[in-house]
């Protein structure tokens, strides 16, 4: 189900809880495993909790919890503006309104190529660099102006 | 974003204003400035664990999370000579909209947060400790591991810690997307690989916190202050804020200014001096109204803020809440009513659901806020909103129920008019283009 590389990484992560609380690493391991995948199917969630010897359930509530994992595909850059209030106040929404208006879609969508998912996110504790955005989870993007915008889209190939 | 001024810096002395993003940080740099020397002194000495903890309680270091409970009370509350495994965590989930300075803490001085735990878990007893880092930092969780595995190599962390028997395991752990993990159960619950809902308290962390254990939370900023605390002495450290209030503080100014970013202050500079450190408000224009300590602290209007001072009795005698220290301007061109409707979703988004008076009345103030915004606001909507957070006010199993309600009732005390003047005349007392364009997002996109 998974690669040598991502079993390697589950590893490293169990290691760091004590003996017998494995569990701990569920929400790493969901994250690895959405890295390599692309996004979470059930029998993904199921392959991380029979990893880490857990019932579904215990892996399924957690990937249901947390907002950064996708229970359903995802294009292949997932794009999260934030527009909590002191974003707003640097240009959040106008921010979300310019991309939105780019790629055709709203929040929550997909474009027709299937390459960018639009998000609507919350505070990423970068509010002095807004309008802030974040690419797969992974790299945050901050002062997103038109141009850094456009330049960012550009980049997404 | 950087560290972009500070009176008698402690926590950001010698970072030269912590511009590049990749210098600066490493265990080498962290030791050239004196780093780790605390904690060799502290080993080296035996020192007496209640001893580290007088010079806290002397220095008046008061939690940098929110509450601002004092540490060394915190730590003297753990049940040292208990036998068995206790963890120390350190709260890294920086969630609450407005602040972003444990991020620059863990940028430019990892190596501070480590010594600070390390210490602490000297002090406390503690043989194991984790760091929960915010899920959307994902690069600066990277930097964390990448400290803690050159501290490792240099014996600062991990077993008989410089030869002294005294070892300490620490580990990052990486959060996944809920505001709901900053509050301190919540987070043990999300270590343990569990949704993260929070505990019932009591019994506190200090008696039952990881797995069972008893544990010590701090934040990422109070962990930080500790070796600089030991190095000047505890009264020193006072002296650089105010009584009751000691030290300076990292505060995230985020909003209407010239320059949103990190300022380190001594508690009790005044309001005015910092927005005068942030180049002042955007364009020049009107100061409205500042929320001085995270989006859950009360809203204060520009004439009461300007005459208040920047620390725990300062802005709590003004109204409201230092909080995390996340400083929110809001100018002239802020709608309030769209202001607060933009608050009350997040906390409808971010309630745990495990308390009816918070997952039902968030949606509530939400959905009312929200119809009042949107010109569809009814003449008892403003008690219904009152009614609705007296009903949760206290009600709950954690603060996130004060948090959501809190800045309805302020923003409604305090703007009451404008809020009136939408439910009447079913729009903003505020014209649409003008908030656009207080926003200072660049002409070229296009205003609707
Ligand atoms: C909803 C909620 C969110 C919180 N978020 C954070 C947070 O992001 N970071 C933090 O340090 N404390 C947060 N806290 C406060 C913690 O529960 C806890 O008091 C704090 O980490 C203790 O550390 P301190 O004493 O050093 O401040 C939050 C509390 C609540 C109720
Ligand atoms: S107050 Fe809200 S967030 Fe806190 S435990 Fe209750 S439902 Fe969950
Ligand atoms: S409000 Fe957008 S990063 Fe904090």
């Amino acid at each position: 189900m998974f690669t040598t590389e991502t079993l390697q990484k589950f590893a490293r992560e169990v290691a760091k809880y004590p003996a017998g609380q494995q569990r701990s690493a569920v929400m790493a391991c969901l994250a690895l495993a959405q890295e390599e995948k692309g996004w979470l199917a059930p029998e993904t969630i199921e392959a991380v909790a029979k990893y880490l010897e857990l019932p579904p359930i215990a892996a399924l509530e957690v990937a249901t919890f947390y907002n950064m994992y996708d229970l359903k595909p995802v294009g292949k850059y997932k794009l999260t503006v934030c527009t909590n209030l002191p974003c707003a106040l640097s240009g959040g929404y106008h921010a979300a309104r310019y991309v939105q208006d780019k790629l055709g879609i709203a929040f929550g969508e997909t474009t027709a190529d299937g390459k960018f998912t639009l998000i609507e996110g919350e505070c990423m504790g970068a509010c002095g660099d807004a309008p802030v955005m974040l690419v797969n989870n992974r790299r945050m993007c901050g002062a997103m102006t038109p141009e850094q915008i456009d330049k960012l889209l550009e980049e997404c190939k | 974003m950087a560290i972009l001024g500070a009176i008698h810096p402690v926590l950001t002395a010698g970072l030269n204003g912590a511009v590049d993003n990749n210098s600066g940080w490493q265990l080498k740099d962290y030791v050239a400035r004196g780093g780790y020397s605390v904690l060799k002194k502290i080993l080296a000495e035996k020192t007496p664990p209640d001893e580290i903890i007088t010079v806290i309680k002397a220095s008046v270091l008061r939690g940098r999370g929110g509450a601002g409970f004092p540490t060394g009370l915190k730590w003297s509350f753990m049940p040292r000579s208990l036998p068995g495994d206790k963890y120390l965590v350190c709260n890294t989930d920086e969630g609450e909209p407005g602040t972003f300075k444990d991020r620059d803490l863990i940028r430019y001085n990892p190596h501070a947060v480590i010594e600070g735990m390390a210490i602490g878990a000297y002090a406390i007893g503690a043989t194991r400790g984790y760091n929960y880092i915010h899920g959307e930092i994902w690069e600066l969780y990277q930097r964390f591991e990448a400290a803690l595995d050159e501290a490792r190599a240099a014996g600062f962390i991990g077993q008989n810690i410089q030869g002294s028997g005294f070892g300490f395991e620490l580990f990052a752990h990486h959060g996944y997307g809920a505001y709901i993990c900053g509050e301190e159960t919540a987070l043990l619950e999300s270590i343990e690989g569990k949704k993260g809902q929070p505990r019932f308290k009591p019994p506190f962390p200090a008696s039952f916190g990881l797995y069972g254990k008893p544990t010590t939370i701090n934040n990422t900023e109070t962990f930080a202050s500790i070796p600089f605390i030991l190095k000047m002495g505890g009264e020193a450290f006072l002296n650089l804020g105010k009584p009751n209030n000691g030290g300076t503080k990292l505060f995230s100014v985020s909003g209407h200014v010239e320059r949103p970013g990190n300022y380190e202050i001594p508690l009790g500079t005044p309001f005015a001096k910092l927005l005068e450190m942030c180049g002042g408000v955007r364009g020049g224009r009107k100061l409205k109204a500042v929320i001085p300590g995270g989006s859950s602290a009360p809203v204060l209007p520009a004439d009461v803020i300007l005459d208040a001072t920047m620390d725990y009795d300062g802005i709590s005698k003004a109204g409201s809440m230092l909080g995390s220290g996340a400083v929110i301007v809001m100018d002239e061109t802020t709608c309030m009513v769209k202001a607060l409707e933009r608050l009350s979703y997040f906390y409808h988004e971010e309630s745990c659901g495990q308390c009816t008076p918070c997952r039902e009345g968030t949606g509530w103030l939400y959905q009312i806020v929200h119809r009042i915004e949107n010109g569809a606001g009814r003449p008892d909507d403003l008690a219904l909103l009152g009614d609705i957070t007296a009903n949760i006010m206290g009600r709950t199993v954690c603060a996130l129920g004060d948090a959501a309600a809190m800045p309805v009732q302020s923003f409604i005390k305090h703007f009451r008019d404008e809020f009136a003047y939408h439910i009447e005349h079913k729009t903003c007392l505020v014209p649409k283009d003008v908030q656009w364009a207080g926003s200072g997002f660049h002409k070229a996109a296009e205003v609707r």
